[in-house]
């Protein structure tokens, strides 16, 4: 019998067969990151000085400053952990305040406020345009407010019995399929490991992990230079889906963040973050 | 007067690290509105460094900048106490300082 | 269907007959055990949230452009596919629908099924229309989002991964000469897919792209031409 050496034609056969095999797949698969991979670099080089900060800044000093027909500042608002205390409301919100009787978002609850503190038209604040007038004053507070709790991890509430309500209806309103597409947004974030042309989908019926979805949102958007918060992305997320306009803090986009809100429980939020 | 600009600085072994990012439209002057005008150019032309009040950077920035510009730059010979001084000026004359101590 | 949340379930007895409490004690522990029973709730049903759900879209939002507020409007498929909450239908429920899909569709005028791949790979790249910013709703104003959802040409590496790729879509059906007879069956059934893809799948997540008017018959035939063209880059 002949004996198998190192150098025998069978073995050399094998490992030039072997080498070439992971050649080839090592070639494809560098072909097939490097789509992924160059936009995963792009994102950690921007990653640094996020312009969010400048938002943050801004929205410090408006907590602070008297403003308004009543000439008072924000520092009295109750986030939901008590009055001015500002660090770690962000991540219990939306929930059941006993004050105006209902559940509320981050947005929904600085209306109140300006409103009730300051003197400011609730209904003139829902009506500004995005990034217009006091749409700045909002979007800078959700900013900072965020911030106060970035690091930190989800816990709403579903104490209240409102509170489960909103949730119940807020996963409903997420799989109400709807106008010329048939649309919902479980279209889109039904489902792990999807994208839409080359952007990740979180999957927001579950919790997606840290800093994605519900956790990755205010944020500020690179390609238009513009803070958005989660009021904001919903909007364009209705717009997207071919949907009639949703209301500022209506109640549908509060039920909504209940729902996306308790899924993500546990997850770390990162916001205010940045986006592409 | 501009908003303010985020300055951080900090020094290892003689060197420091500062990162500036600044508040501003930077507006290249070849955009057009919903309406068909051209919005007008409106973007920082001039930026320059201090360290406790000697210039130690200036550039010439154009339209290519982005809006709200972040710039990072290390200054030899800066230790921790010093004072980095940053200043900008655009098209239409606007200006703005910051200053921030290095850490 | 709706879904009654389970009610914690307190069983109280009554004081026994044979050792009775005393007088003053007795109705203090009537009082608990109503204020127990009263609190559990056992007999309040669970809020019907589907239509507390249904009221809230009403008025939640607002017509704005060209998205009225009859876009909230729910025809069969869509009320059925949101109730199940990303669940399966039942078969009986899912056959029912996708007869009723098949029923809409329309074949193209003169027989013709293909157009210009050209075309049709345009109009696949194109994601616009339909929203409250779009000037207008007719078919040449909208593209198709193709790629929004499917690989298509092996050049485009920018699509999305919601629907099965189409890469190869006609060479992998043997579709080498459409006007030969035998290609009929994949031509109705893709043209057929296009027009209310829900005729195949009840809760299918492909717009219906016929039936709901987002494109006309002449952009359907480009986009037919760009996946079943045997010139197209798609089965080259």
């Amino acid at each position: 019998m002949k004996k198998r050496t190192l150098l025998s034609t069978h073995h050399l056969l094998r490992t030039a067969l072997t080498l070439a095999f992971l050649g080839a797949s090592a070639c494809t698969l560098a072909q097939q990151k490097s789509a992924a991979d160059g936009i995963a670099e792009y994102r950690a080089m921007i990653a640094d000085g996020n312009p969010a900060e400048l938002f943050e800044a801004k929205g410090e000093d408006l907590w602070k400053k008297k403003r308004g027909p009543k000439n008072a500042s924000l520092e009295q608002c109750d986030l939901g952990k008590g009055a001015g205390i500002v660090k770690g409301a962000f991540v219990e919100l939306p929930r059941w305040f006993a004050d105006t009787g209902r559940v509320q978002d981050l947005e929904s609850r600085l209306l109140t406020c300006m409103e009730r503190l300051q003197g400011f038209d609730p209904g003139a604040l829902a009506r500004t345009p995005f990034g217009k007038d006091e749409q700045i004053t909002l979007e800078a507070l959700s900013a900072w407010i965020s911030a106060e709790s970035k690091g930190m991890r989800f816990k709403l509430p579903q104490n209240h019995p409102e509170e489960r309500k909103q949730f119940e209806i807020g996963k409903r309103a997420f799989f109400y399929r709807g106008g010329p597409f048939d649309f919902a947004c479980a279209s889109c974030h039904g489902e792990a490991g999807k994208r839409i042309r080359l952007q990740d989908l979180p999957d927001l019926t579950n919790n997606p992990g840290d800093g994605v979805g519900f956790a990755a949102w205010p944020a500020y958007r690179v390609s238009s230079g513009e803070l958005w918060s989660m009021q904001r992305r919903l909007n364009d997320c209705f717009r997207q889906q071919r949907f009639p306009y949703p209301g500022y803090a209506s109640d549908v986009t509060i039920a909504l963040g209940v729902y996306m809100g308790v899924n993500a429980k546990g997850a770390e939020s990162i916001a205010p973050a940045l986006k592409r | 007067m501009a908003d303010p600009m985020r300055i951080r600085a900090q020094s290892a072994g003689g060197k420091a690290t500062v990162r500036v990012l600044m508040s501003h439209e930077m507006e290249t002057g070849l955009r057009k509105d919903s309406g068909g005008k051209t919005i007008p150019a409106w973007f920082i032309q001039e930026v320059s460094a201090q360290l406790n009040g000697k210039t130690v950077m200036t550039a010439q920035w154009g339209p290519a900048i982005s809006k709200n510009p972040y710039l990072q730059f290390m200054i030899k010979g800066a230790n921790a106490g010093d004072k980095v001084t940053v200043s900008w000026v655009d098209n239409k004359g606007d200006k703005r300082t910051d200053e921030a101590t290095i850490s | 269907m709706m879904k009654l949340n389970q009610q914690n379930k307190v069983s109280h007895r009554a004081a026994s007959p044979q050792r009775k409490l005393p007088l003053d004690r007795r109705w203090p522990v009537s009082l608990a055990l109503i204020a127990i029973s009263v609190g559990c709730a056992s007999t309040v049903p669970a809020p019907d949230y589907d239509s507390l759900t249904a009221q809230m879209m009403r008025s939640s939002f607002k017509e704005e452009g060209i998205a009225k507020l009859g876009r909230l409007d729910q025809d069969e498929s869509n009320a059925a596919c949101s109730k199940a909450l990303g669940g399966r239908l039942n078969d009986a429920q899912a056959a029912a629908i996708q007869e009723a899909a098949l029923k809409t569709v329309k074949m193209p005028t003169g027989g013709e099924f293909l157009g210009d791949w050209r075309k049709g790979e345009a109009l696949a790249q194109n994601g616009r229309g339909m929203t409250w910013t779009d000037k207008s709703a007719a078919p040449n104003a909208n593209g198709g989002s193709c790629y929004n959802c499917h690989q298509i040409s092996k050049e485009e590496i920018s699509y999305g991964t919601i629907g099965p790729s189409l890469y190869q879509y006609g060479k992998l059906r043997g579709v080498t000469d459409p006007s030969d007879p035998k290609a009929k069956g994949i031509l109705e059934y893709t043209w057929t897919k296009l027009w209310n893809a829900k005729a195949y799948n009840a809760c299918s997540g492909m717009p219906r792209f016929g039936h709901s008017g987002l494109l006309d018959e002449g952009q359907l035939k480009d986009l037919m031409a760009l996946i079943l063209d045997p010139k197209s880059p798609v089965n080259r």
